[in-house]
């Protein structure tokens, strides 16, 4: 009787397992045979065709996307890192504290069109015209509660004990928190930075009022910019049976470069340094 | 060398808990001073607040005046300079887990702002010779991190990263009571070897470890210091009864 129930609730773990990866494993498989057909060197390499026309590639599309996440990774992270660290090591317990803390977490669950509107509001209207750099900060400002919280939760992981050996060698407060706090939660902290990396870089919401896409290659922060998820989400929508072929790829490579990221999350993770503290 | 120290009329609270009540105590230079005591009975923060780590805590509360050389610490001076003369070895060994353990040594003074190469190799060898480490890890230093030493190691790790900074005094916190028999033994030669140089206060919950090592004893009960004496006149002979009871194992 006990193999039989330690049976099944084997079986129901294994189940469970296949449940969570298949979906993962169809996509993947769907995208590869609708996709990889279309993927040549073209695609990395060249621009958009005119409409109708066959042909052509995504080169502006990575490349933009190459920099907005770069434009939101230099906003989010820093201030992301920044947010945790008050929280973990100086606002403890404060009303402030809390209240960031609250921001962090409804910020989190805004819908992602709600902060391309408010980049909009904020970037694009002040400025006049649409630019990568308005697609950038409404990236940014989404990295933000996520880098936040992570960077909080790991630093919270720091056992105090750390804290304590570096005051009690006469380091200065900030000090001890940056070179040694700071830097042994760093491998979580990175983790954190990634994912939120990984989750807006396939983000097309917030950038359809602000970096709004570009048929072009352009290097411009301050014109609009193409996107991978834009360009998708343009490329799906068309007539066209061959931007729909390229809408596939440009899938294909979006998902292969997210799996990417979260690879080197989890290589970075493995090397985890605080799985060595006590 | 070391320097005495001179403590008066000290009283400290967590929050509303009067941990420690007027405690008057001189604690002679380089020798080892014992201090025992039931659990709670404030020998821990005793010791936290002869180097101001008391009052990280932020419901802490100290008042009292306490001398260490010429230095009238909680007037004449701040936290961090005090900490860099007085310091400190935890209950439990607290290497920099992300640091080498050439790097745990030499994190006071990298972390202070001291770059110089030559006398930081220098120093640190000889803080690791200082704490009989250094035998065990001088060939690789810089390849092992300092997590990855046993728990006996990654104390004496401790005591030379506390010696590193050149302090007068070294507070130990009952520093062999997470350790094996025979890391404690090894612990207990090595403040044997350091009160030649050093002012050393050890908390102990072993009284056979206070009256190997020390030449002082104090008991603490309920926030009070019941007795301070030579340590052979506590163990054989004490004036009070409560330090009769503990020592005898009446209670505790």
């Amino acid at each position: 009787m006990r193999t039989l129930v330690d049976g099944g609730a084997t079986g129901l773990a294994v189940l469970s397992t296949v449940l969570v990866v298949a979906p993962l494993v169809a996509i993947f498989i769907y995208l590869i045979y609708k996709g990889a057909s279309s993927l040549n060197l073209d695609f990395f390499t060249q621009i958009p065709k005119p409409e109708g026309e066959d042909g052509g590639g995504m080169a502006n599309a990575i490349e933009g996307s190459g920099i907005l996440l770069a434009i939101a990774s230099v906003i989010g992270v820093p201030i992301g890192i920044a947010g945790g660290i008050f929280l973990a090591e100086y606002g403890r317990g404060t009303k402030l504290a809390n209240a960031i803390r609250f921001t962090a977490d409804v910020l989190n669950g805004v819908p992602s069109i709600v902060m391309g509107m408010a980049a909009y509001s904020l970037v694009v209207v002040p400025m006049g015209h649409f630019s990568a750099f308005a697609g950038g900060v409404a990236l940014g400002i989404m990295m933000v509660p996520t880098v936040c919280r992570t960077t909080e939760e790991m630093l919270l992981m720091v056992p105090n004990a750390v804290r304590e050996a570096a005051l009690a060698l006469g380091v200065p407060n900030w000090r001890s928190v940056l070179s040694i706090t700071v830097r042994t939660a760093s491998p979580g902290i990175i983790t954190g930075c990634m994912l939120a990396f990984a989750r807006v870089a396939g983000e097309t919401a917030p950038l359809i009022f602000t970096a709004l896409g570009n048929s072009f290659s352009s290097a411009d922060l301050n014109r609009p910019i193409a996107a991978l998820p834009l360009q998708i989400y343009v490329y799906a929508l068309s007539p066209y049976d061959d931007q729909h072929r390229l809408a596939w790829a440009g899938a294909l490579v979006l998902i292969v470069l997210i799996v990417l990221a979260v690879s080197l999350v989890r290589y970075v993770t493995s090397r985890g340094v605080l799985k060595g503290a006590s | 060398m070391g320097v005495g120290i001179e403590v008066t009329t000290l009283n400290a609270w967590y929050g509303t808990n009067h941990t420690l009540q007027d405690i008057n105590l001189n604690i002679p230079a380089n020798h080892a001073t014992a201090l025992i005591g039931p659990s709670g009975c404030g020998k821990s923060t005793f010791v936290r607040c002869l180097n101001r780590m008391h009052e990280t805590n932020p419901i802490a509360k100290v008042t009292g005046t306490v001398r260490i050389g010429d230095i009238d610490i909680y007037a004449d001076a701040k936290p961090v300079e005090i900490r860099r003369r007085v310091g400190m070895v935890f209950q439990r060994p607290n290497p920099f887990p992300t640091m080498s353990i050439y790097d745990n040594v030499a994190a006071g003074l990298k972390l202070n702002g001291y770059t110089n190469r030559a006398a930081l190799d220098e120093i640190v060898e000889k803080s690791l010779k200082n704490s009989a480490l250094w035998d065990e890890v001088k060939d690789d230093l810089k390849k092992k991190s300092g997590a990855s030493l046993s728990g006996g190691q990654q104390q004496r790790l401790c005591i030379a990263r506390a010696l590193a900074v050149d302090p007068e005094v070294l507070l130990m916190d009952e520093p062999a009571s997470a350790l094996d028999p025979v890391s404690t033994s090894k612990i207990e030669d090595l403040i044997f070897q350091l009160k030649s140089q050093y002012t050393i206060v050890i908390v102990t919950h072993n009284m056979q470890q206070a009256a190997r090592v020390a030449e002082k004893t104090g008991f603490f009960l309920n926030g009070r210091m019941v007795e301070f004496d030579s340590t052979h006149k506590i163990f054989t002979n004490p004036s009070d009864k409560r330090t009769e009871d503990y020592i005898t194992g009446r209670f505790g």
